[in-house]
């Protein structure tokens, strides 16, 4: 699967997630700049791709992705079985846990 | 993947497989009519669906103003927790809808669940839930008892703790009078020394055991209700409910894959409150309670019993059904077969589990099963949506849902090993109740059915009447009948002037009110005791002294039509005017069940006096004491309670 396949299919399930048809993911995308895409809606769409492609993500992986972009190599990565992690320097972005 | 011959409820196996759920979304989002738009949502509701698909079709249920939603129950309910809900409100709302039920879900800040009882958070006071859900977790619990600590000083640990759940109960119940319900808590623990666990009593996973069986006595006397997920997630495996990544990144206790189940669960409980839950099973027989067909196998070429897994199988089954007729589930049969052909199995097949006797309404015919579904509901006198289906046959199963869709109809699996499984992960016949009614309800199904012949034999009405030789039993609501007078006032839709539903806690208070008068009425026939069938309530109203309101007013649709009705007027009537009260006043608050008794105020003399109200369906009626005469029947007073 290409990056382009995948980002399509990101679009899609989020797309799916918010009811919102327009969006349309690149690979620079932020959370920020997507209406809607909370953090409780965050967890959904990495839930959702995790059972779309029958993987799991590592906790640190979630946690450090700073775009799309980053979430679409990691999936690659994973589907070609490549541990190559291009993510190895995790930063303190902090996901979903704006209540604590 | 979708693994269906697997029998974990996470994927909730019983519904039918959700086909293009995006598409009929879209379709339905589209729709104009909001009402349409929401019956649309509805019946998404009613299939298998995942939690992703579950959180968009919540979504899309927020595009829908369903303030004006006729046909539909709304319902508050406040969750209280110490751990991340906001995946589980969707759920809930999702599974509400699949019981036309619209739920209203409302949760306090994260970690705030404590002060916001304690210190009646304005949130909860405005809200003011009719039901309130505790979802708490055991980790605080856990991490506050040292391995070292002796058997003493765990339980000293647990009884603090679940004395203040006691105290937060009750909190929760002064605000608004809700429901309470209580999750058990699920265990998290991992094994420390492995099955030695078991022995040692500051062992983690020991601790959350411990807990959930003292949870479980204390909710018992508090007349708090359980959702049991400890249990769930045994039969599940605690890996499919409790995901630590989850857990880590937003202390979500429960995962996300779990909570369209959870929400079910949930539901099943506030539905079995008002009285929603399914009241009768409908079995087929060919393949479904025995293996092969009679009509061409021979009562010697069907397959049950003993000596054959299939045969074991289909004897599991009827073991089950057994089991749920024995706790107060109808059984009825829905068969196209000969009539004697299916009747002589039951008689003369040595390895039949249940016995002619065990069903109350017996249709092995030619005809349509939608037709025969329909003649179960009228010969046991209760609604369609009280129905399950049982069918291994797709294709009458898909009938029966295109035809009847109130009537619940079980995606069996192919395998009939999995039967059982199936209907009982289904939760059609949640409790919140276990009485001697319960126990005894087929048999009064059945001498429901002497009466009917007794009637065919009789020269009219009144003859008949007079020969069941019928008695009453009457008096106030008291302690010891309690829990059947709860279940009774919020089990009924049909003869149920108002629908007003109370909880235990209400019925207490009104029991003990000297100003309220309460009357629970038993009857008794020539064929047997009908049990506690009737009850009503009567408060002052608050601008005159001398009338009294009948708030509500219920009767078990097995005594329809033995003039009961006419001997509790009488009875109330006395009652009231001992009281020195001089007018009665009662709601009929029109549903789409109660149509039977929309008569009964006129027919026992009340003069409408409001309404009929277009919006509340409301039409309210007066009774002037002086002139009320006394309805002749023959019902003699057999005693007071």
């Amino acid at each position: 699967m290409t990056q382009q396949e995948i980002l399509g299919e990101f679009s899609r399930v989020l797309r799916d997630l918010l009811l919102n048809d327009s969006i349309a993911l690149t690979m620079g995308t932020r959370r920020e700049g997507i209406p809607g895409w909370d953090s409780f809606n965050y967890i959904n769409f990495i839930v959702a791709v995790e059972t779309e492609f029958g993987v799991k993500f590592k906790i640190a992986d979630v946690e450090s992705f700073a775009n799309v972009g980053e979430i679409v190599i990691k999936l690659e990565d994973m589907l070609t079985g490549n541990t190559r992690s291009s993510l190895n320097s995790p930063r303190s972005v902090r996901i979903y846990r704006d209540k604590d | 993947m979708e693994i269906t011959t697997l029998c974990g409820p996470r994927i909730m196996s019983w519904l039918p497989p959700a086909r293009d759920f995006r598409a009929h979304l879209h379709a339905a989002l589209g729709i104009v009519s909001a009402s349409e738009r929401l019956e649309r949502f509805a019946a998404l509701a009613g299939q298998r669906l995942g939690f992703l698909e579950t959180v968009q079709l919540d979504r899309a249920l927020t595009n829908v103003d369903t303030v004006q939603a006729l046909g539909f129950l709304p319902i508050r309910l406040a969750i209280l927790a110490s751990s991340t809900v906001d995946h589980l409100a969707p759920a809930v709302r999702v599974a509400g809808l699949r019981r036309r039920m619209l739920i209203d879900v409302r949760y306090g800040a994260f970690g705030q669940y404590r002060q916001d009882v304690l210190e009646q958070s304005s949130y909860l006071r405005e809200f003011a839930p009719q039901a309130v859900l505790f979802s708490l977790t055991a980790r605080e619990m856990i991490t506050g008892i040292p391995v070292t600590a002796t058997a003493a000083e765990v339980d000293n640990a647990i009884g603090t703790f679940v004395a203040e759940l006691r105290l937060l109960w009750r909190r929760a119940r002064d605000i608004s009078s809700a429901d309470i319900i209580q999750q058990t808590f699920l265990n998290i623990a991992e094994p420390l020394f492995g099955s030695y666990d078991c022995f040692v009593p500051a062992a983690p996973s020991r601790i959350v055991r411990r807990l959930n069986d003292q949870l479980c006595e204390a909710a018992a006397q508090d007349g708090v209700m359980l959702l049991d997920i400890a249990r769930a997630s045994e039969r599940d495996g605690i890996n499919g409910w409790f995901d630590p990544a989850r857990w880590l990144q937003g202390k979500l206790e429960i995962a996300p894959p779990a909570a369209p189940l959870y929400g079910d669960m949930l539901v099943r409980i506030l539905a079995a409150q008002r009285g929603l839950s399914k009241k009768c099973l409908v079995l087929d027989l060919d393949n479904t309670l025995w293996g092969g067909v009679i009509g061409d196998d021979g009562l010697d070429g069907i397959v049950l019993g003993e000596g054959s897994a299939v045969g074991e199988a289909h004897l599991a089954l009827q073991r089950y059904a057994k089991q749920l007729k024995e706790r107060g589930v109808v059984l009825a049969v829905c068969s196209k077969n000969d009539a004697a052909v299916a009747e002589a199995a039951f008689r003369d097949h040595p390895e039949m589990f249940l016995r002619r006797s065990d069903i109350a309404a017996f249709l092995a015919n030619w005809d349509d099963k939608t037709e025969n579904l329909k003649a179960v509901a009228a010969r046991l006198n209760i609604g369609l949506d009280s129905l399950v289906f049982l069918d291994d046959n797709p294709v009458e199963r898909a009938r029966v849902r295109q035809s009847l869709p109130m009537v619940a109809v079980p995606e069996l699996p192919e395998d009939v090993a999995q039967y059982v499984c199936c209907i009982a992960d289904a939760g059609y016949f949640e409790a919140v109740a276990f009485t001697p009614e319960d126990r005894d309800r087929t048999r009064q199904y059945l001498q429901n059915s002497e009466r009917e012949a007794l009637l065919g034999e009789a020269q009219d009405m009144d003859e008949f009447l007079r020969s069941l030789k019928m008695s009453v039993v009457f008096g106030p609501f008291t302690a010891i009948d309690h829990t059947r007078i709860v279940q009774l006032i919020n089990k009924t839709n049909q003869f149920n002037t108002t629908t007003r539903r109370y909880t235990s806690e209400e019925i207490t208070y009104l029991t003990n009110r000297a100003d309220a008068l309460t009357l629970q009425f038993r009857f008794i026939d020539r064929i047997g005791d009908n049990g506690l069938i009737s009850a009503m309530i009567l408060r002052p109203t608050h601008n005159c002294s001398d009338t009294l309101e009948i708030e509500n007013w219920v009767m078990s649709c097995r005594v329809f039509g033995r003039q009961l009705e006419f001997e509790a007027m009488n009875i109330a009537v006395e009652a009231a005017r001992k009281r020195g009260v001089r007018t009665l006043v009662a709601d009929y608050i029109a549903t789409p069940r109660n149509n039977v008794i929309r008569t009964l105020y006129p027919n026992l003399g009340f003069i409408a006096v409001d309404g009929p109200d277009s919006n509340t369906g409301t039409t309210r009626w007066s009774l002037d004491l002086a002139d009320y005469t006394v309805h002749p029947n023959h019902i003699v007073r057999a005693g007071a309670v």
